[in-house]
């Protein structure tokens, strides 16, 4: 593994929370990031899905980069990608039956999620084990963040509740578009716009 | 006439009120990516459609015809997406074939098809809102292409027009697109008590 001498693990890992956040700055993965946002709860169970199937997939592919043909990889890798889905699927419909109703299709529609296949094309398919395992959390986790991020926003504007406690004070009036689509496009355009603005101020 | 009535009334519904891209947040990417230029988008649309119609039909088929009655339900998202990445690679050899042209200036976007968010969920919604009869999964597949094209359609108008108008630094781009998709979607949420 000698490409593993050249990277850093850890600025790999950085990069996928900020330098490269898939959402803020790739623009991948857009369908859960506005479509499962409305509340925290169920922000966190999808982060936390997609990073396992983001990991065990990346793995997989990692494994598997010197025996694949060039013309099939886009399907192996969507195959690899579905088993996982569906046993990540399988495990919340069996202990988070309540969480697994509300997010519906959005835990199939994983599969996909242009982030996993973006990673096991990107990264995976060229780098070592070490690498692809060190990108794949960094990555999951800089999404998990973003959704929670913006979940949260969402969440305290349109009900005034955190993780489902009153955070806000009672005379707050809740916005009830914020709960809606509506409110998942402006909040993540005007997110998208912050990073902008912080991006050029660095540079 | 209270089958066609149902199918009307499920065709509009799948277009207006239940439409993938504006509520249901299907489909983004191409949404953002493609809707520069009207005519593009339009033909993306029309690819989209054929795919989804292609899709939805053969998924509901295999899902209602052998899944189910052998009881391999778990199987069903690999299926879903063997089907649709097999009705693209059609497409593609189809175009390719008898239309040159529109194969080249499509490029890369016409096998990121297969990664179309609508497609894949709009077969799953097929599943989830229990669609017993065969016509209705053709009419209520077909009726998703037709509200994507015309969600993408509306969408490739107005950034044209946006070019020319005075846009803050920050929103350039991206942020801008989102905060147009949120007012239209605004607006589509009045046809929400439209048919209940």
């Amino acid at each position: 593994m000698a490409d593993d001498n050249k990277i850093k693990p850890a600025s790999v890992f950085m990069a996928g929370i900020w330098k490269e956040n898939p959402v803020l700055i790739l623009l991948l993965g857009m369908c859960p990031t506005l479509a499962v946002t409305a509340a925290v709860k169920p922000a966190l169970t999808m982060g936390i899905s997609a990073t396992f199937v983001l990991l065990c997939s990346n793995i997989v592919v990692s494994l598997l980069r010197d025996l694949l043909k060039p013309h099939v990889r886009i399907l192996m890798f969507t195959l690899t990608i579905a088993t996982f889905v569906t046993i990540a699927d399988l495990f919340l419909k069996a202990f988070m039956p309540d969480m697994s109703d509300e997010l519906g299709p959005y835990i199939p529609l994983i599969i996909v999620n242009c982030i996993i296949i973006c990673r096991a094309e990107a990264c995976a398919s060229k780098n070592g084990l070490k690498i692809s395992i060190v990108d794949a959390l960094g990555m999951g986790i800089g999404f998990t963040l973003t959704l929670c991020f913006l979940a949260a926003i969402r969440e305290v504007l349109s009900t005034g509740n955190l993780f489902g406690k009153a955070v806000m004070p009672e005379s707050f009036v809740p916005w009830a578009a914020m709960g809606m689509p509506v409110g998942a496009f402006v909040t993540l355009g005007l997110m998208l716009a912050g990073v902008t603005i912080i991006l050029k101020k660095k540079s | 006439m209270d089958t066609l009535q149902t199918l009307i009334i499920g065709f509009l519904s799948v277009v207006i009120v239940n439409n993938l891209v504006f509520t249901k947040f299907l489909g983004i990417c191409p949404y953002l990516g493609v809707s520069g230029r009207i005519d593009m988008a339009f033909g993306m649309g029309c690819a989209v459609t054929f795919v989804v119609t292609l899709a939805g039909t053969l998924t509901w088929l295999i899902d209602h015809l052998i899944l189910q009655k052998v009881g391999l339900e778990v199987l069903m998202y690999v299926c879903f997406i063997l089907v649709i990445a097999g009705a693209v690679q059609l497409v593609e050899m189809y175009v390719k074939k008898f239309f040159p042209p529109l194969y080249e200036s499509f490029g890369i976007f016409l096998p990121l098809i297969t990664t179309n968010c609508a497609i894949l969920g709009l077969c799953l919604f097929l599943n989830l809102w229990e669609i017993d009869s065969f016509i209705e999964a053709v009419v209520l597949s077909f009726g998703a292409g037709i509200g994507f094209t015309m969600a993408i359609c509306i969408m490739a108008g107005i950034r044209e027009n946006l070019r020319l108008a005075d846009v803050p630094d920050a929103l350039q781009g991206a942020p801008i697109t989102l905060i147009t998709a949120g007012i239209l979607s605004m607006a589509f949420m009045g046809f929400a008590g439209m048919i209940g």
